[in-house]
């Protein structure tokens, strides 16, 4: 009896949470100039930063939540959520406490064994030191003079350069959710290229092992000097599954004269069930600028996941001589949506753009392209071409395009091609009859139609990100 | 080795079917002709296991195994190849990559390794000779901008590349010019040995000439009416369906 007593005290005790070190390390819900105070604080911020944060807030109260994308925005209460957790410490210690789907899923896509451990919450630190690449990487990357770090490190140890860039190209107060990350970013990276320098590697394996505890406000900055070239792949093929349901992300790009740079993404956060509750919203604020001439960069996203996606990267295409690429596969199944595109501003002479965006809806869900292309007075021949494509899956899924133009220059080409196509019964029944069964078609169909995307991604990727297409519409037709 | 009894077939509700019996041993070549909706095609449908058609009643037995059980890509792994009436046209998708997904989803169905890339390449080399196909095709998208005589030679060249046990060429002839015609019927014969046979559906005589039948069946009104051997084609020809038509209705 008494100890039936006592184990029903302690148990409750454990279920409400009565334990020591995981609760001193969580912000309580709510959002007030305190709650930015108390982040700077546990990150052990300088003053400036604490003052930009405060600035931003202060900006962000007066903002209201842009209402212009085709999406249905359920209320968010910003006041109910965290905006502050420390990284998980009491995750699983070994594979065999993993959700056996999850592991199902890793090995469909063919990711790596660490990286399986990595993503699946194992302790970062213990993976990361059976990881040898990360040390090789480290040296190979400082002796190039290479910075590539956390952007809290950034800002301990490069305030200079954060100083300098941060917010230069996506101003605090660009739109309600860039305002609302610059208050609470948690972290993210830090990229600078020195002049002349070619990143010798993708600057992917390792930031996808460290991309799980990133949490739900992420900053990442790349400043790539005149002259030189870098890869940089965010995201990963895995599922990421994250309690939170706000994500908030600011990623800026800066190039000098002759500089290149190439981003890549994919994404695949939480889309929510098949009955669309759940799943991550994902605001997010992209952009680069081509300050100096010659200078080029190129967009390269894979979006599969996220319940709702609001998503644009950019590009200002400042420098004479300039170019920029924006690729761009965007899936929804079932309840998911999506309105992403991309805005290519013109500013130089002979700049140059060109947009290829491939749209794939399936289930009941909706997605739209939305892009900009503007051309201003002093942009002599600036070219742009479009071509934004939609594949639909199913009868009760929607595609929409929403292409917006303003040229202010008379020599200016600007050209908009759009397709819309529907994989048939008689389609699949042809793959079937070729031995091929109704998954393997719509993989097929879709990785055909998505190619020219996907060949653009770092060479791993691409073939992860050819599964993750599949594994994301199976069971959608039919 | 597929033996057809007493098949019954609606599509919409709308019964094509209507209690059709055919047996076929290796090494045959069947003929099958009939007039414009008598089911021909829907035989060929029914057989390859389209979804828009349902069986109502009968049996198909291929080798020993219910046909009518297995999922469509199951009945082409088992053996059995359609040349298509009308073949389909799959955009992004490249012969190559098409040609080797179906290739091995055959050697997995058959517990087989993926073939490698060497062997691929000689097997479509040896097999676009076959039907004189040109490279050019063969780089695009299945079907994709093919000419009508295109897409038909394309579909034996499939043919050719899955050496089906079964194959139902379903009016593979039209639209083909005179020496298209030969290749295509050749590239057939080659294929043909004493464990795989064929069923020709086509309008033409001609074709027959070139792709001798040890049987020609008339299909009418859902329902196999009359079988004999390669000169009933000539028959045909001579005189048009009225006769049988007649023959059925006086029963
Ligand atoms: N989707 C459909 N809905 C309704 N009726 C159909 C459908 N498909 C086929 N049919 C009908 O089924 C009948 C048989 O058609 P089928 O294509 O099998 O004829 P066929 O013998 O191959 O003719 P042809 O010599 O013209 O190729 C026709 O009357 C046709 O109109
Ligand atoms: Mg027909």
């Amino acid at each position: 009896m008494a100890e039936d007593i006592l184990h029903e005290v302690t148990q409750s005790e454990y279920k409400y949470g009565f334990t020591t070190e995981i609760e001193t390390d969580i912000i309580p819900i709510g959002l007030d100039e305190n709650v930015v105070r108390l982040i700077s604080a546990k990150k052990n911020e300088p003053e400036w930063m604490l003052d930009y944060r405060l600035n931003a807030f202060r900006k962000w109260k007066e903002m209201k939540m842009p209402e212009w994308a085709h999406l249905k925005i359920p209320e968010i209460d910003y006041q109910s959520i965290s905006y502050y957790a420390a990284p998980r410490t009491n995750g699983p210690k070994s594979l065999d406490e993993v959700d056996p789907e999850l592991l199902n899923t890793f090995n469909k896509l063919g990711i790596p064994l660490e990286e399986q451990m990595a993503l699946s919450g194992i302790a970062v630190d213990a993976v990361m030191d059976s990881v040898s690449v990360k040390t090789t990487f480290k040296e190979t990357l400082a002796e190039k003079g290479i910075i590539f770090c956390s952007f809290s490190d950034a800002v301990e140890h490069h305030p200079d350069l954060i100083q300098k860039y941060m917010s230069s190209v996506v101003p605090v107060t660009d739109n309600f959710f860039a305002a609302l990350n610059s208050a609470v970013f948690s972290d993210g990276s830090f990229v600078y290229i020195p002049k002349g320098v070619r990143c010798p590697m993708e600057l992917s394996t390792y930031f996808r092992i460290n991309a799980v505890n990133t949490g739900q406000f992420e900053r990442t900055l790349i400043v790539a000097d005149e002259d030189s070239y870098v890869s940089y792949l965010e995201g990963c093929t895995a599922p990421s599954r994250d309690e939170n349901q706000l994500h908030a992300a600011i990623v800026e790009i800066v190039l000098m004269k002759n500089a290149e740079v190439k981003y890549s993404t994919v994404q695949n956060w939480y889309p929510g069930d098949k009955n669309g509750s759940g799943g991550v919203y994902n605001f997010v604020t992209k952009r680069a600028i081509c300050k100096g001439e010659n200078s080029k960069v190129s967009w390269t996203q894979v979006e599969t996941g996220s319940a709702i996606t609001w998503k644009y990267p950019s590009c200002i295409l400042q420098g004479d001589n300039s170019s920029a690429e924006f690729y761009s596969v965007a899936v929804t199944n079932h309840h998911q949506q999506a309105d992403t595109g991309t805005k290519m501003i013109h500013l130089g002479r002979n700049t140059r753009s060109h947009i290829l965006s491939k749209g794939i809806s399936a289930g009941v869900s909706n997605n739209s392209y939305r892009g900009l292309v503007r051309v201003g007075a002093k942009a002599e021949n600036a070219r742009n071409f479009s071509q934004c494509d939609s594949l639909l899956l199913s009868d009760k899924c929607g595609a929409h395009t929403f292409p917006y133009m303003e040229v202010n220059n008379e020599t200016a080409i600007v050209e908009h091609e759009a397709t819309t196509s529907k994989i048939s019964e008689d389609q699949i029944f042809y793959c079937n009859q070729r031995g091929i069964s109704t998954e393997d078609a719509v993989g097929l169909i879709v990785n055909g139609y998505a190619k020219e995307v996907l060949n653009k991604l770092p060479m791993e990727f691409a073939v992860e990100a050819q599964k993750l297409l599949q594994i994301t519409l199976e069971g959608s037709v039919g | 080795m597929l033996e057809i009894k007493n098949l019954h077939a609606n599509i919409d509700g709308k019964e094509i079917l209507k209690g059709l019996s055919l047996e076929v041993r290796p090494g045959e070549i069947h003929a099958i002709m009939g007039p414009n909706g008598a089911g021909k095609s829907t035989l060929a449908s029914v057989l390859t296991g389209h979804p828009s058609f349902e069986v109502t009643h009968g049996e198909v037995s291929f080798h020993g195994k219910d046909l009518l059980e297995l999922a469509p890509e199951e009945r082409a792994n088992e053996g059995i190849f359609l040349s298509f009436q009308y073949p389909v046209e799959i955009p992004g998708v490249s012969m190559v990559n098409f040609m080797r997904t179906a290739i091995n989803e055959q050697r997995k169905y058959r517990g087989q390794d993926p073939i490698s890339a060497t062997d691929f390449l000689r097997l479509m080399r040896e097999k676009k000779e076959l039907v004189e196909m040109d490279n050019k095709l063969t780089n695009r998208s299945v079907n994709e901008g093919f000419s009508g005589g295109e897409k038909k030679r394309n579909e034996i060249f499939q043919m050719a590349m899955l050496d089906p046990k079964l194959s139902i060429l379903d009016e593979t002839d039209s639209g083909l010019d005179i020496d298209a015609l030969r290749i295509v019927a050749n590239g057939v014969n080659k294929l043909k040995r004493p464990d795989n046979a064929t069923i020709v559906i086509t309008h033409y005589q001609r074709l027959l000439d070139y792709i001798v039948p040890d049987f020609v069946h008339v299909l009418y009104d859902g329902r196999i009416v009359k079988t004999g051997d390669k000169n009933l084609a000539l028959e045909l020809e001579e005189k048009g369906y009225d006769w049988i038509k007649q023959e059925v209705g006086s029963i």
